[in-house]
C-alpha cells in the first residue's frame, strides 16, 4: 500500500502512530505538547481505532503526576499505555517513572522537550526536562526532525515491548512539535509489522490479575534492596541493540534508516559534532555544505541517548577525528560538564580502555550549551563552532548564539553564513494574530506540500501578548526535502500583513535582494510610498525590492470577511510568487477554504471565495522610486523619558531585538522592576471610547469593568486645569463631598485594546438620542495624538485621598489607582478586572502568589510587566512559582509576615525605651480595619524607623529590618481553575485547611484557558472543551461548598458583570476575615466561544438563569449567632440554555450532536435547580455558632 | 356525520385544520400526536436561510476567535469535524431536509415545506431541497421589512413576483406564499402572484414586533401569542379575495376556537392554520376544536365544509360594502345603530 504523503507538524506526526498503537492514553494539558493530547483526545471522541481495531481510551488527569499514576496503573495492569508531556510536567511524572522503570514495564512518552522553569519560566524548547529524567531508568530516544518523531514513535514502541525498559521519545518543544512538514505517513500495516503480537500478549500477561496474583511494589530492606536492584543490568545491556535491530527493520520496511549514532560527514573528518534534536539536523546539513567545500568535518546525531552503548557511539566515529564538540542543549550549573559531554567524555575513555576506539589517542572533547528556550541554532553557529574547534585551544565550555560578556564562554561566528540553496523558495509573512495570517500560511503549506511535487515547511513565531500580537510564518518550499530547523533570514518574499507594523519593526531585514515585498496597504500603488518611513524606503531601493500592495482590510470588508485577510493575502502571495499557475493556485486556495471551512457552511465558504474572487483586482506593483522621501521615521520602542533599563533592555526586546542583548544586560536572579507596561505603548484598538461629560453619570462602572485599566476617572482642584491640554475635558464632580472639585474621565489611546465592555456596561444614555452613552466607541487614529496629551495630562493629577472616599462603594472604589495596568490580556478579558480590584483595594499592601496560567503570563511575560507602583513607590509585589505548588507558595509569603511580626512585635516592648512607650503602645495597639487607620500606622512605622535608625544595637537592627511588617499586608493567592480545581487542589486545600489569613482568587474560565481551553473539573455539565469535545458528561465540581465546609473559611462567589458591588463587598470582607478566604470569581473567556463584548451580559444571563448564584459565607456571622450564608443573587428567572447557548461552547455540541446536547442540557439543567435548592436550604438554616479559624 | 374534507393547493385534506410553522414541527413525535389529534396536515417549521448564514458565519467566528495568535493555545475550542470526514455541524439546509424526509416517512398527513429565503440562489436551492425531500408542497416567506425611503412599493412587489417565477420555473410541487397585511393594493398583488404561478395564500403572517424597556431604555423583541381578536384582518382580506383570486386561501393568526374556524371557512379558506392555540393549549386542543366544528355543524345543519366555503364571502354576502368599511366611525355608528330601539 502506497504511504500517504501529509503536510502536519510534529505533534501531530507523533500522535498519529501514538494514537494507533495504544489502548489507553493519560493525558494533562502542558505547552507544547498539549495539541498530541488534543489530537488523541479527539480521534479517540469521533471513533478512530488502533490497529486493533478498537477506540484508544483517553483520559484527562488532574495533572500530569496523575497522568504519570494513571500510566503506571494501566500499565500494571498490561494495557499499552502511553502519556504526552514536557518541562515541569514531565517532572512531575518522575516519581511514577523510578517506579515504571524499577518494574521494567514497557512503554513509551512522547515529550515535546521543553526547558524548565528557573530563573524564569518559558514555554520554549531545549532538553532540560528531559535531562532531568536520565537517572529514572527510562531509555532516552531522541528525533531531530517531524519525519523522524513519526518514525522513532513506532521504533520506540517495539523496541519497549522486546526491551522491556521503558522509552522516553522526545523531540524539540516547538522546533520540531510545532513545525510544519511534508513527511511519508506510516501506514496500519506498517505498524502492525512492527509490533509483535506475542510481545503485546507478553506485556498484558505480565499484567496484575487475581485470575494469576501476585505481589509488586514491596518495601525491601538493606539486605536484598541493592542485589535485587542490580537484576535489570542485562536488560539495559541488551537495549541498544534491540533498538538497533528495531530500526534495521524499520529501514527494510520503510526505507528509512536510522542508527542508534549516526555520522554524516566526511569519512576522514578531523572535526566532529556531536547533538541530538532539532540541532543536529542543522548540523548535518552544515556539515554537508562544508564537506563539499572540501573540509574534513562531520556531526553524529544520537538517536537513543539512555542506555548509552558505548560501543554503537564510538562505531560511529570517523577514525580521524581530532576534536569532537560535544553540543548539549541544556545548562546543569556546577556540574564538570553537560551530559551529553559527560557521557562522551566517559565514553570516549572507556572505549580506549577497552580497544573499542577506532583511535589510539582521545580526541580534543570541548562542550557547548546552545539553542536555551528555542534559542535560534544556525548553520552560521555550526560554522562558528567547526571554526572555534579548528583553534590551537578551543574553549572547553563554551555558549553559542549568545553574547556572554560576563563570563565569556560565547564563541563568535559568522551570522551571514549560509547554507540554503537557491532551488529552495523562502518566505517570511509578518501578521497580526487576529488577521488569520498563520492558519492561511499553515494552509498554503498544505497546498504546496499536498498539491504540488514541492516539500515544504512552515514555522510559526508568536508574540508573547494574547490581544493584538504580532506573528512570524517562516515559509521555505523547493524541490528537495526540507532541513532547516532554523529561521527564514534571507527570504524571497516578505509581506507585511499590517501596515503600522513598519513604523515599530524591522519588517524587510528579512529580505534578500531582488525579493518581493507585499504590503496590505489603505493607501494604494501611487500614494503608499510616501507614507512609508525613511529606513523602509532606503531597504526598498538598497536591496532593489519588487514592491506590492494590496488594500487587504477593503477587500476583506466589501466582501463580508471583517477583518480577516488572511484569504486574500493568501491568494496575492501565490498570484505573485508563481509557485503554481495562477488558475492552478485559485482553484488550490477554493479546495482548501471549502475543505476547512466547508463544516461550518456555506456560507463561509462562500464569503472565502468572493474575498479571493476580488482580490487580485486589487494587487498593485508599485513604482519603486529611486530616492528617499520620506519625513516619517521608524518609531523608537518606548519613550526617551522611560527608566534606563526599560529604555535599553526591554525597549530592545519590545523592538525584537532581544536575541542580541548581551548577558549583562540582565538581573541575575530573575527579579525585574514593577510598572513597566505603561512604557510599551502598543497602540493596536482601531476604536478607543470618548468621553462625553454632559452624559456621564459618574458611576465608575466603566473604570471597574475595564480589562486593561486604560479608563481611569480623577477627581481634582479646578486650578490644576491651568496647565491642561486646550482639549482636556473636565466637569463638576458629582460627590457631595467633592462638589467644588473637577471630575474627568480619561483614557490612554494607546493602552486601550479597544474591547467595547466600558460603552457595554455605561448606563448613562443621551436622553435625545438612547444610543449616545456617556462614553462611545471611536475612530481611534484621528483622535490619537490630542488622547495621547490629554492622557499624559491626566496621569499627572494627583490620585484620589484613600481616607476621604467610602471603598465599600463602586463609584469611589473607582476612583482608587489601579497598579495592574495595561496587561497582554486578551481585549475584553473577564479576569484582569479582578486583579485590577484588587490592586486598587489593597495594592499598596499585597504580595502575590500566582500560578502558572494565563494570568501569570499576561502578568509577567517579557518585555514588561503590569504590575504597577504608586507614588510612594509602593505596589504590589508578585511572584510566580509554578502551576501545581501556589496555594503552598502563597502560604509561605503569609508565614514569613506572621513570623517576623511575632518577631517585631516582641522586639518593640524590648526596645521601647529607645522607641518611646507610647509609640511602641501605639504600634501594637493599632486599629487597621480602615484606608485612615493603615495610614496612621504607617507614618508610625516611619517614626519608628527614625527613632531606630542611629540605635547601635543588634535588636534595634532586627527591628529596623523588619518594621514594615507593622502594617497589615494582604497575601493574595491567585490562578485559574485548573489550578484551583484540578493540579493545585490538594495545596490549596491543605492551604485553607491551615487557618491562616490568606486569600485565594480563583479566576474560573472554566477551562485551561492559557494552552488552549482543556476540560477542568470546573468545566460545567453539557460544555464542550478540549478533552471533553464530546461534551462534559459530569457537573462541575462544587469548589465553594468544598470550601464551606470547613465552616472557618470565608468563600465568596462573585461575578462583577452581574453584581459589581457584590464583587466589591466580598474582596472587602475576604481581606478583613482573619483567617483563609476563597473567592470563586467568574471570568468570561474567548475559549467560551463568542464576542467577548457581550462578556457582562454573560455573566448577569449566568446569575439570572441561577447556574452561578452569587453568594458570601462569612464565619465571622457565625460567632454572632448569625447564618454565614447569605446568598447575594434572586432565584433563576430565566432557563439555563437561555444563558448557554449563547456561547459556542454549549450550542456547537447542540450544532453537531443533538441528541447528545440535549440530554446533555436536561441533566445540566437539573445540576442548576439542585445546587439553587441546596443553597437556599444552606441560607435558610438555623445557625447556632460555626467552626472558628484560630485555635 | 358532516364531511370536514378540503382541499388545499391541490391536497385533500381530511379537515380543515392545519399545523402552521411553529416550533412543534420540530420533533417527529409531536407531529405524530398532532396527527393523532386530527390535524389534517403540517406546515413544517420555517427553513431560515437567513439563519443559516447567521449560524454559519457565528460560528466560524467563534471557533476562529483567538486562533493561531499565541504560542500556548493556538485554538480555543475543540472542532470534531476537523478530525473525522463523517462528522458534520449540523448548519445548512441538510438537517431541515433530513428531518422533513423522516417526517414524511413517520406520518400520513401532508406535509408543507416553508422556506424564508434572503438570496435568489438560496430560494432557489433551498426550494429544490424541500421539494426533493419529499414535501407535497412548499409554502413561501417573502416578505422583508422595507426601511429604505428608495424602495418603492412597485419595485419591491416586482422583485416578489420574480423571485416566485423563478421558483415556480424550478419545481413542480404546489407553492403558497405567506403574505404580511401591509401591501398598498393586495387584491392585485394577489392576483400577479397568481398569475405568476402561486396556488395558495397564506394569510397573514405574524411578525415580532419590537417593544421599548423603558429602565434600559432598549429596543426589545417580545413575542406575544396570537388571540381571537387577529382573526378580523386575515378574515376579511379572504372574503374579499376569495372568488376573485383563484387559488386556495388559508388563514392563519388567530385561530384559536371551533367559531374561529366556521368563520374562516365561510370567508373562502380552504385551510385554518394554528400554532398559537396549540402552544397554549396543548395539541390535544385540536382534537377539541374538530368535535367543536362537527357539533356546530351538526347543530346548524351543515353538510359539509364545502357548503360552507366562502358563504360569507364579500360576493356571497347581502351587504359586501360591509367588508370596506374601514374606519372607527362607521363602526361606531353601526354598532349604535343595531342597538338603537
Amino acid at each position: 500500500m502506497k504511504r500517504p504523503i501529509i503536510t502536519v507538524e510534529g505533534n501531530e506526526a507523533v500522535a498519529l502512530v501514538a494514537h494507533r498503537i495504544n489502548e489507553v492514553i493519560a493525558i494533562y494539558p502542558i505547552t507544547p505538547s498539549s495539541s498530541m493530547g488534543e489530537y488523541a483526545d479527539a480521534w479517540s471522541a469521533v471513533g478512530k481505532k488502533n490497529i486493533w481495531g478498537t477506540v484508544p481510551l483517553v483520559v484527562e488527569l488532574q495533572s500530569e503526576g496523575g497522568a504519570a499514576g494513571a500510566v503506571h496503573g494501566a500499565l500494571q495492569t498490561g494495557a499499552l499505555t502511553t502519556t504526552f508531556t514536557a518541562s515541569q510536567g514531565l517532572l512531575l511524572m518522575i516519581p511514577n517513572m523510578f517506579k515504571i522503570a524499577g518494574e521494567l514495564t514497557s512503554t513509551i512518552f512522547h515529550v515535546s522537550a521543553r526547558t524548565l522553569a528557573t530563573h524564569a519560566l518559558s514555554i520554549f524548547g531545549d532538553h532540560s526536562d528531559v535531562m532531568a529524567t536520565r537517572s529514572t531508568g527510562f531509555a532516552l530516544l531522541a528525533s531531530s526532525s517531524v519525519q523522524e518523531a513519526h518514525d522513532l514513535a513506532l521504533i520506540g514502541q517495539a523496541a519497549t515491548l522486546e526491551a522491556r525498559i521503558p522509552f522516553l521519545h522526545f523531540f524539540d518543544g516547538f522546533r520540531t512539535s510545532s513545525e510544519v512538514n511534508k513527511i511519508e505517513q506510516l501506514t496500519d500495516d506498517d505498524l502492525r509489522a512492527m509490533i509483535d503480537e506475542k510481545l503485546v500478549h507478553a506485556h498484558r500477561a505480565r499484567g496484575l490479575s487475581p485470575d494469576h496474583p501476585y505481589i509488586r511494589g514491596t518495601a525491601q530492606n538493606p539486605d536484598v534492596f541493592f542485589q535485587a536492584r542490580e537484576t535489570i543490568n542485562k536488560y539495559y545491556e541488551a537495549c541498544p541493540q534491540i533498538v538497533e535491530r528495531a530500526m534495521q527493520k524499520f529501514g527494510k520496511l520503510v526505507g528509512r534508516d536510522y542508527h542508534l549514532f549516526d555520522y554524516t560527514g566526511a569519512p576522514d573528518a578531523e572535526k566532529v559534532i556531536i547533538i541530538m534534536g532539532s540541532g543536529a539536523e542543522t548540523t548535518q546539513e552544515t556539515v554537508k555544505f562544508l564537506e563539499a567545500r572540501g573540509e574534513k568535518v562531520g556531526v553524529v546525531t544520537v538517536h537513543l541517548y539512555r542506555p548509552f552503548s558505548v560501543e554503537h557511539f564510538v562505531k560511529a566515529l570517523p577514525a580521524s577525528v581530532k576534536v569532537l564538540a560535544v553540543m548539549d542543549r541544556t545548562k546543569e550549573p556546577g556540574a564538570t560538564g553537560e551530559p551529553l559531554y559527560m557521557d562522551t567524555v566517559t565514553a570516549i575513555q572507556e572505549a580506549l580502555d577497552k580497544g573499542i576506539a577506532p583511535f589510539e589517542k582521545s580526541p580534543k572533547i570541548i562542550g557547548g550549551r546552545y539553542g536555551l528556550s528555542s534559542k535560534e541554532f544556525t548553520p552560521a553557529m555550526v560554522k562558528g563552532i567547526f571554526d572555534e574547534m579548528g583553534k590551537a585551544s578551543p574553549r572547553k565550555h563554551f555558549t553559542v548564539g549568545i553574547n556572554d560578556d560576563v563570563t565569556m564562554t560565547s564563541i563568535a561566528y559568522d551570522p551571514t553564513f549560509s547554507v540554503e540553496t537557491a532551488d529552495t523558495v523562502r518566505c517570511v509573512f509578518f501578521g497580526l494574530g487576529a488577521d488569520g495570517t498563520v492558519g492561511a500560511n499553515k494552509n498554503s503549506i498544505k497546498i504546496i506540500g499536498e498539491e504540488t511535487p514541492n516539500y515544504a515547511q512552515g514555522y510559526f513565531v508568536y508574540d508573547s501578548k494574547k490581544s493584538g500580537g504580532i506573528t512570524i510564518s517562516h515559509l521555505r518550499f523547493g524541490p528537495r526535502p526540507i532541513h532547516a530547523p532554523y529561521l527564514v533570514s534571507d527570504a524571497n518574499f516578505v509581506a507585511c500583513h499590517q501596515f503600522n507594523f513598519l513604523e515599530r519593526y524591522d519588517v524587510l531585514k528579512y529580505a534578500s535582494p531582488g525579493a518581493v515585498f507585499l504590503l496590505n496597504s489603505s493607501a494604494g500603488p501611487d500614494e503608499v510610498w510616501d507614507m512609508l518611513p525613511q529606513e523602509v524606503q532606503k531597504t526598498i531601493i538598497e536591496k532593489k525590492l519588487r514592491f506590492f500592495v494590496i488594500d487587504g482590510y477593503k477587500v476583506a470588508e466589501d466582501t463580508g470577511m471583517g477583518r480577516r485577510i488572511n484569504t486574500i493575502m493568501q491568494t496575492c502571495f501565490f498570484a505573485i510568487s508563481g509557485i503554481l499557475p495562477r488558475d492552478e493556485a485559485i482553484k488550490s486556495i477554493k479546495y482548501t477554504i471549502k475543505k476547512t471551512y466547508g463544516k461550518r457552511g456555506e456560507a463561509v465558504v462562500k464569503r472565502n471565495y468572493e474575498a479571493v474572487d476580488q482580490t487580485l483586482a486589487n494587487l498593485f506593483e508599485v513604482k519603486v522610486p529611486d530616492k528617499v522621501t520620506s519625513k516619517l521615521t521608524v518609531h523608537p520602542p518606548v519613550s526617551a523619558q522611560a527608566p534606563v533599563f526599560v529604555r535599553e533592555v526591554l525597549g530592545e526586546i519590545i523592538a525584537g531585538r532581544g536575541d542580541d542583548l548581551p548577558v549583562s544586560a540582565f538581573p541575575v536572579d530573575g527579579t525585574f522592576p514593577s510598572a513597566t507596561a505603561r512604557w510599551e505603548r502598543r497602540n493596536i484598538a482601531l476604536e478607543i471610547p470618548v468621553w462625553e461629560p454632559e452624559v456621564c453619570i459618574q458611576c465608575g462602572k466603566c473604570v471597574f469593568v475595564c480589562p486593561h485599566a486604560v479608563i481611569r476617572e480623577k477627581i481634582y482642584d479646578p486650578s490644576l486645569l491651568k496647565k491642561a491640554p486646550a482639549s482636556f475635558l473636565s466637569t463638576p464632580a458629582r460627590w457631595k463631598e467633592f462638589s467644588d472639585q473637577k471630575y474627568t474621565l480619561a483614557v490612554s489611546p494607546e493602552d486601550c485594546t479597544g474591547c467595547g465592555l466600558c460603552v457595554e456596561v455605561c448606563p448613562a444614555k443621551d436622553k435625545t438620542q438612547v444610543g449616545r452613552k456617556a462614553i462611545n466607541m471611536t475612530e481611534q487614529p484621528p483622535i490619537r495624538e490630542r488622547e495621547n496629551a490629554n492622557w499624559d495630562f491626566f496621569v499627572t493629577l494627583p490620585e484620589i485621598d484613600r481616607t476621604k472616599i467610602n471603598v465599600g462603594q463602586i463609584k469611589d472604589a473607582s476612583l482608587l489607582e489601579p497598579l495592574f495596568e495595561f496587561s497582554g490580556a486578551c481585549a475584553g478579558c473577564g479576569e484582569t478586572p479582578y486583579l485590577k480590584l484588587l490592586t486598587q483595594l489593597f495594592g499598596d499592601r499585597t504580595i502575590v502568589a500566582n500560578a502558572t496560567g494565563c494570568s501569570s503570563i499576561y502578568g509577567a511575560n517579557l518585555p514588561t510587566t503590569p504590575w504597577a507602583t504608586n507614588h510612594d513607590g509602593r505596589g504590589p509585589a508578585w511572584a510566580n512559582s509554578l502551576f501545581e505548588d501556589n496555594a503552598e507558595f502563597g502560604l509561605g509569603f503569609r508565614l514569613t509576615i506572621d513570623k517576623h511580626l511575632e518577631y517585631a512585635r516582641e522586639l518593640l516592648p524590648q526596645l521601647s525605651k529607645k522607641i518611646g512607650e507610647t509609640l511602641v503602645d501605639e504600634l501594637l495597639t493599632a486599629d487597621q480595619s480602615t484606608e485612615t487607620g493603615i495610614l496612621a500606622q504607617r507614618k508610625r512605622v516611619q517614626l519608628l524607623k527614625e527613632r531606630l535608625a542611629g540605635v547601635n544595637d543588634a535588636k534595634a537592627r532586627d527591628l529596623l529590618s523588619i518594621a514594615d511588617e507593622l502594617v497589615k499586608k494582604s497575601v493574595w493567592i491567585v490562578g485559574g481553575d485548573g489550578w484551583a480545581y484540578d493540579i493545585g487542589y490538594g495545596g490549596l486545600d491543605h492551604v485553607l485547611a491551615l487557618g491562616r489569613n490568606v486569600n485565594l482568587l480563583v479566576l474560573d474560565t472554566e477551562v485551561y484557558s492559557n494552552t488552549g481551553g482543556q476540560a477542568s473539573k470546573s468545566t460545567p455539565r453539557a460544555a464542550v472543551a478540549k478533552f471533553a469535545a464530546q461534551g462534559k458528561g459530569l457537573p462541575k465540581k462544587d469548589l465553594g461548598m468544598i470550601a464551606m465546609a470547613y465552616g472557618y473559611v470565608y468563600v465568596a462567589r462573585v461575578a462583577f458583570g452581574a453584581n459589581d458591588q457584590q464583587t466589591l463587598r466580598a474582596f472587602l470582607e475576604a481581606d478583613a476575615y482573619d483567617g483563609p478566604s476563597i473567592i470563586i470569581a467568574y471570568s468570561h473567556c474567548i475559549a467560551h466561544g463568542y464576542d467577548l463584548i457581550k462578556g457582562l451580559e454573560q455573566q448577569k444571563l449566568a446569575v439570572q438563569s441561577g447556574f452561578w448564584p452569587l453568594y458570601r459565607f462569612n464565619p465571622a456571622l457565625s460567632a454572632q449567632g448569625k447564618n454565614p450564608l447569605s446568598i447575594d443573587s434572586k432565584e433563576p428567572t430565566i432557563p439555563f440554555e437561555e444563558y448557554a447557548y449563547n456561547e459556542t461552547r454549549y450550542r456547537m455540541l447542540l450544532q453537531s450532536d443533538e441528541q447528545r446536547a440535549e440530554a446533555l442540557m436536561k441533566l445540566a439543567k437539573k445540576d442548576v435547580q439542585s445546587r439553587w435548592a441546596l443553597y437556599q436550604q444552606m441560607a435558610a438554616m438555623h445557625y447556632d455558632g460555626g467552626n472558628d479559624a484560630k485555635e | 356525520m358532516v364531511d370536514l374534507t378540503t382541499n388545499y393547493l391541490g391536497l385533500t385534506l381530511k379537515n380543515p385544520l392545519v399545523a402552521s410553522a411553529s416550533p412543534l414541527s420540530q420533533k417527529i413525535e409531536i407531529v405524530r400526536q398532532l396527527e393523532d389529534a386530527g390535524v389534517s396536515a403540517v406546515v413544517m417549521y420555517s427553513l431560515f436561510e437567513e439563519q443559516i448564514i447567521a449560524d454559519s458565519l457565528r460560528l466560524h467566528r467563534d471557533l476562529s476567535q483567538g486562533t493561531d495568535s499565541f504560542a500556548e493555545a493556538m485554538t480555543y475550542l475543540p472542532d470534531l469535524t476537523a478530525y473525522s470526514d463523517l462528522r458534520q455541524y449540523n448548519i445548512g439546509p441538510e438537517v431541515y431536509v433530513e428531518n422533513l424526509y423522516n417526517l414524511k416517512r413517520a406520518v400520513e398527513i401532508p406535509v408543507i415545506g416553508s422556506l424564508n429565503g434572503i438570496t435568489n440562489g438560496g430560494w432557489i436551492e433551498y426550494a429544490h431541497k424541500i421539494q426533493e425531500a419529499g414535501a407535497d408542497a412548499l409554502e413561501l416567506n417573502i416578505y422583508n421589512l422595507p426601511t429604505d425611503p428608495e424602495m418603492t412599493s412597485s419595485a419591491l412587489e416586482d422583485r416578489y413576483i420574480d423571485l416566485v417565477r423563478s421558483i415556480r420555473a424550478s419545481i413542480k410541487i404546489p407553492i403558497a406564499v405567506k403574505l404580511s397585511p401591509f401591501f398598498t393594493a393586495l387584491p392585485n398583488f394577489a392576483k400577479r402572484l397568481t398569475e405568476a404561478g402561486v396556488n395558495g395564500l397564506v394569510l397573514f403572517n405574524r411578525f415580532y414586533q419590537p417593544d421599548f424597556d423603558l429602565d434600559e431604555l432598549e429596543v426589545v423583541p417580545r413575542l406575544v401569542l396570537s388571540s381571537s381578536q387577529e382573526l378580523r384582518l386575515p378574515l376579511r382580506w379572504i372574503a374579499i379575495l376569495y372568488g376573485r383570486i383563484p387559488v386556495d386561501f388559508a388563514l392563519t393568526s388567530g385561530i384559536h376556537t371551533p367559531e374561529d374556524i366556521i368563520k374562516a371557512t365561510m370567508a373562502g379558506a380552504s385551510a385554518c392554520m394554528m400554532a398559537s392555540t396549540l402552544l397554549k393549549y396543548g395539541i390535544g386542543h385540536a382534537a377539541e376544536l374538530l368535535a367543536g366544528i362537527q357539533s356546530w355543524m351538526e347543530v346548524n345543519e351543515y353538510e359539509s365544509i364545502t357548503q360552507m366555503k366562502g358563504s360569507m364571502s364579500q360576493q356571497a354576502v347581502a351587504e359586501p360594502a360591509a367588508f370596506e368599511r374601514a374606519n372607527y366611525i362607521k363602526v361606531l355608528s353601526s354598532f349604535d345603530f343595531r342597538y338603537t330601539p
